[in-house]
């Protein structure tokens, strides 16, 4: 069988990609990590540098740890990073109440609508991320429909706070990621055989019992897929929580970005991300040795 | 599945559609509301699209994301495609691994920690080699770019893992050069594929904020981040309007991509 094996062919597919995502992701990414090492100072480029020649021969290294101490000792930086998680986590949890009948649904209603369903679910998502959120500014917003139309009928004086706090931004996150928790989810539920199922009535069991004790365990790995998919992207949301967080709704993605752009202060925007990789990181690497785990065993 | 016919569950995902649709349904209504005021309602008019087309701005930052899209669609199909083909055909080559992993990693870190570190990493090569100077329209391309090949990567792979090997066993046999073999055999029967993959690069590059705002440049604003903008400024009717134009370009644009890969899947030659 003629199989490929051009050494020449090979390469010259290979190169440009390569070099790509070398010079474009992983050498930027050690760049990120060497300045979360650095000293902010007054210049351009704002940051100290790590190496510097000294007069005879001597190679200074300074490695300046202050930035991580900051996140990890000030308060703020403590309490943003776990306010992040708790938006994110919250948010995960109320799409998997959303999601699930959904999903459940779709997985078994008549094959024939289940394209047109998924489709009708993946549509509004298709519409601009940016668009979606900004339908919910529009709503809840104090010159938003919600409280202009109930200052016109009179019911309030005054516009009511809805769009500015953290549970706008939970709804905000839900709505724009619950796709996200859907497929996963019908995907493993529709894999379940109706047998099991049956078995269980056969022998007994109510409805409900039988969905606890039977569809919900074997469809742990939709709900697990579905959840890292929503809460890992939700930690670092900035654009969800800047237009529909209020003043004190404070999330890392905020932050970063006010130290980078309102404080100029790099080294410390870069210190903010390196700790936020590694808190997705690894549950992302929990999760995918469970899923290997899982795949050895069966 | 077994069907459990279940009133409470239809109602259920009735509520949650309803969830998923009414405020774009709102959004788009109120674009053609006559008054100012979002409460009220005072007639159907069009006057705030066209108070869109006399926004020399927008105009111009539309122009700037239309082009910077095209740009990073073309490019990320490029790239991608030949990763693609280099992942399929050379499963084994070395670094495979660290390539995957790289190709892979805009699709699970934030774009803030992207953005920032491109952008970090264009500072250092300015100061040191002297390019780019400052950044700009080719600055968001790349970052774009490096996003979107993520998800190229995967749409062109998983269409070349169904793709008959046989075919263009065939086509080698029969004494064709496996560039024509590529362009004559391999090409048009993953075109669908790869306009899909164009779309998406596309739509991607059109709806995104993060990056942009941080690799951009004094004259380079995209859309997204002249609406981000405004919004955070306060609410005006032209947002509705310009919202609902953005809704309907990409809407139709990802369904263009839909029906191309679902034809593309229901006509490929099964492997036997």
């Amino acid at each position: 069988m003629k199989t490929y094996n051009s050494r020449l062919e090979k390469i010259s597919l290979a190169v440009f990609p390569y070099l790509w995502v070398i010079f474009f992701l992983a050498i930027p990414l050690v760049i990120l990590l060497k300045i979360s090492f650095s000293e902010p100072i007054i210049g351009k480029p704002p940051y100290s540098d790590m190496l510097t020649w000294m007069d005879d021969h001597v190679l200074l290294i300074k490695v300046t740890l202050i930035n991580f101490f900051s996140i990890f000792q000030d308060d703020l930086y403590v309490f943003t990073y776990m306010n992040s998680i708790q938006i994110a986590l919250i948010s995960t949890i109320f799409s998997l109440i959303l999601g699930y009948p959904v999903a459940y649904f779709i997985a078994t209603c008549d094959p024939k609508w289940r394209m047109t369903l998924l489709m009708l679910i993946m549509l509004p998502f298709w519409s601009s991320f940016l668009i979606r959120i900004y339908a919910w500014v529009l709503l809840l917003s104090p010159t938003g429909i919600i409280n202009s139309f109930l200052m016109h009928l009179g019911l309030i004086g005054s516009a009511l706070p809805l769009g500015s706090n953290s549970v706008a931004v939970i709804i905000g996150i839900v709505y724009c990621y619950l796709p996200f928790m859907i497929l996963p989810l019908y995907a493993s539920l529709q894999k379940i055989d109706p047998l099991l199922l049956e078995a269980a009535y056969d022998l007994g069991c109510h409805p409900f019992k039988a969905f606890c004790k039977v569809t919900l365990p074997l469809s742990y790995k939709g709900i697990l897929s579905g959840s890292m998919l929503i809460f890992i992207p939700a930690v670092g949301e900035f654009v969800i929580p800047e237009l529909l967080g209020g003043p004190e709704t404070l999330t890392i993605g905020r932050i970063l970005w006010g130290e980078f752009f309102h404080n100029r202060d790099w080294p410390i925007s870069a210190a903010i991300a390196v700790a936020l990789m590694i808190l997705t990181i690894v549950p992302l690497m929990i999760i995918q040795r469970l899923q290997r785990g899982d795949h050895e065993a069966s | 599945m077994k069907r459990h016919k279940s009133l409470q569950l239809a109602i259920a995902a009735g509520f949650v559609f309803a969830f998923l649709y009414i405020p774009i349904i709102v959004l788009v209504i109120f674009s053609f509301n006559r008054s100012a005021v979002m409460g009220k309602w005072e007639g159907f008019s069009f006057k705030w699209y066209t108070a869109l087309f006399e926004n020399k701005l927008l105009l111009d930052a539309a122009f700037t994301s239309i082009q910077i899209a095209a740009m990073t669609a073309t490019l990320a199909v490029i790239l991608g495609l030949c990763s693609a083909l280099v992942l399929v055909r050379y499963p084994k080559i070395k670094g495979a691994m660290l390539f995957k992993g790289l190709l892979a990693t805009p699709l699970v870190l934030p774009d803030m920690i992207t953005g920032l570190a491109l952008l970090l990493f264009f500072v250092g090569t300015e100061q040191l080699l002297g390019w780019p100077q400052g950044r700009g329209v080719f600055t968001i391309i790349i970052a774009h770019t490096t996003l979107a090949m993520a998800y190229v990567v995967i749409i062109i792979k998983s269409r070349l893992e169904e793709l008959d090997p046989l075919l263009e066993e065939a086509a080698l046999d029969l004494g064709a050069k496996p560039i024509t073999v590529f362009l004559k055999i391999t090409l048009p029967i993953i075109m669908p594929s790869l306009l899909a993959a164009w779309l998406l690069a596309f739509t991607l590059s059109l709806d995104d904020v993060v990056l942009a705002s941080f690799l951009a440049g004094p004259n380079s604003t995209t859309l997204p981040m002249y609406i981000f903008s405004k919004i955070r400024l306060g609410l005006t009717p032209e947002i509705n309007a310009l919202a609902t134009i953005v809704i309907l370009f990409v809407s139709v644009c990802i369904a263009i991509m839909g029906v191309s890969l679902y034809t593309s899947g229901r006509n490929a030659p099964k492997p036997r």
